[in-house]
């Protein structure tokens, strides 16, 4: 079971709200890929419109835990009233925090991430802060109040899938009792097993299914992925070696020559 | 009073914020309010006064990853 700033969670796979090609098909999804926490966002609501009412509805009605995310912000201060506002509308204080640093890689700023993180956890936010793989950063974040840590594997939405396995394996290692979501790059089914594989507790996806040409169908593909790579990092696996060994017992074969 | 709302200028005869989302026609339990980047409570919206200039954003849920 995972838990996640004291909730309980049977599922390991969160799943992103957008990008899908309809309202229906983003239910379907959510449905078959059994996720007990989506991500959501805030934009500005034009005068008059009911866009956000929609959407909120749907949301409500899948009956899960909403994580706000403060995408698109640049700043700490950007990010920190964000999360305010979140809160606000979905009555809930976990925040999904992003501050991002670079227009093209949507790379993380990780000192403005700092900064508001510290602030937010202070405010009694429970902060699911998306960053990278570096160590110090990550212990930076724990520091400043974070009880879950959200590295990238990869860029968003770039689908590359894990790139950088030792250090996915060396934050494993340093942060033992904090849940590690990977968050960003994953493009399939085997890249979510392959970080499970590694123990990361859980995996956050959005593009890799809103984007699949059936997305109800990978939804549920990635759904066992996931608990496959769980089930095998609990099983224990076996290091490769570089040399053959036969897995027939070799004592007792027949001579015949 | 000159008034930006979600980066769009208006001259509208409103003194509160609540009195600023009835005129431009918002409603719904699902918004949330900042005035100058200070977030406004939905409960403080009717006392809360405007001043000539001020910056308003108004949010509402949205898809996201």
């Amino acid at each position: 079971m995972l838990t996640l700033y004291g909730q309980e969670l049977r599922s390991r796979l969160l799943l992103g709200t957008a990008r899908y090609p309809s309202p229906a098909v983003l239910e379907d999804a959510v449905r078959s890929s059994g996720t007990e926490i989506v991500t959501v966002s805030l934009r500005r609501e034009t005068a008059g419109g009911r866009q956000g009412g929609a959407f909120f509805e749907l949301i409500r009605a899948l009956g899960v835990n909403v994580l706000p995310n403060t995408a698109g912000c640049h700043s700490a201060s950007e990010a920190v009233l964000t999360a305010k506002m979140a809160r606000e509308v979905f009555a809930t204080n976990w925040i999904k925090l992003e501050v991002i640093g670079h227009h093209d890689t949507l790379q993380p700023d990780v000192f403005a991430l700092v900064e508001a993180a510290r602030i937010l956890s202070a405010e009694g936010f429970e902060v699911f802060p998306y960053t990278t793989d570096d160590l110090v950063v990550a212990e930076r974040l724990v520091e400043a109040g974070c009880k879950v840590l959200m590295p990238w594997c990869a860029p968003i939405g770039s689908a590359m899938g894990p790139q950088n396995v030792p250090g996915l394996r060396a934050i494993r290692a340093q942060f033992p009792d904090i849940p590690l979501i990977v968050d960003a790059g994953i493009g399939r089914p085997s890249h979510a097993t392959t970080v499970m594989e590694l123990g990361f507790d859980a995996v956050l996806l959005n593009t890799a299914v809103a984007g699949a040409v059936k997305p109800a169908l990978m939804a549920s593909a990635f759904a066992r992925a996931v608990e496959a790579g769980r089930e095998a990092f609990e099983a224990g696996m076996l290091e490769p070696r570089d040399f053959a060994v036969p897995s027939t017992p070799v004592i007792g074969k027949a001579v015949f020559a | 009073m000159k008034l930006t709302v979600n980066g769009e200028d208006h001259d509208l005869a409103v003194t509160t914020l609540a009195e600023l989302l009835a005129a431009l026609d918002f409603e719904g339990d699902w918004l949330a309010t900042a005035i100058n980047g200070e977030l406004v409570h939905r409960a403080d919206r009717s006392a809360h006064p405007l001043n000539d200039r001020d910056r308003i954003e108004i949010l509402s849920p949205m898809k996201g990853g």
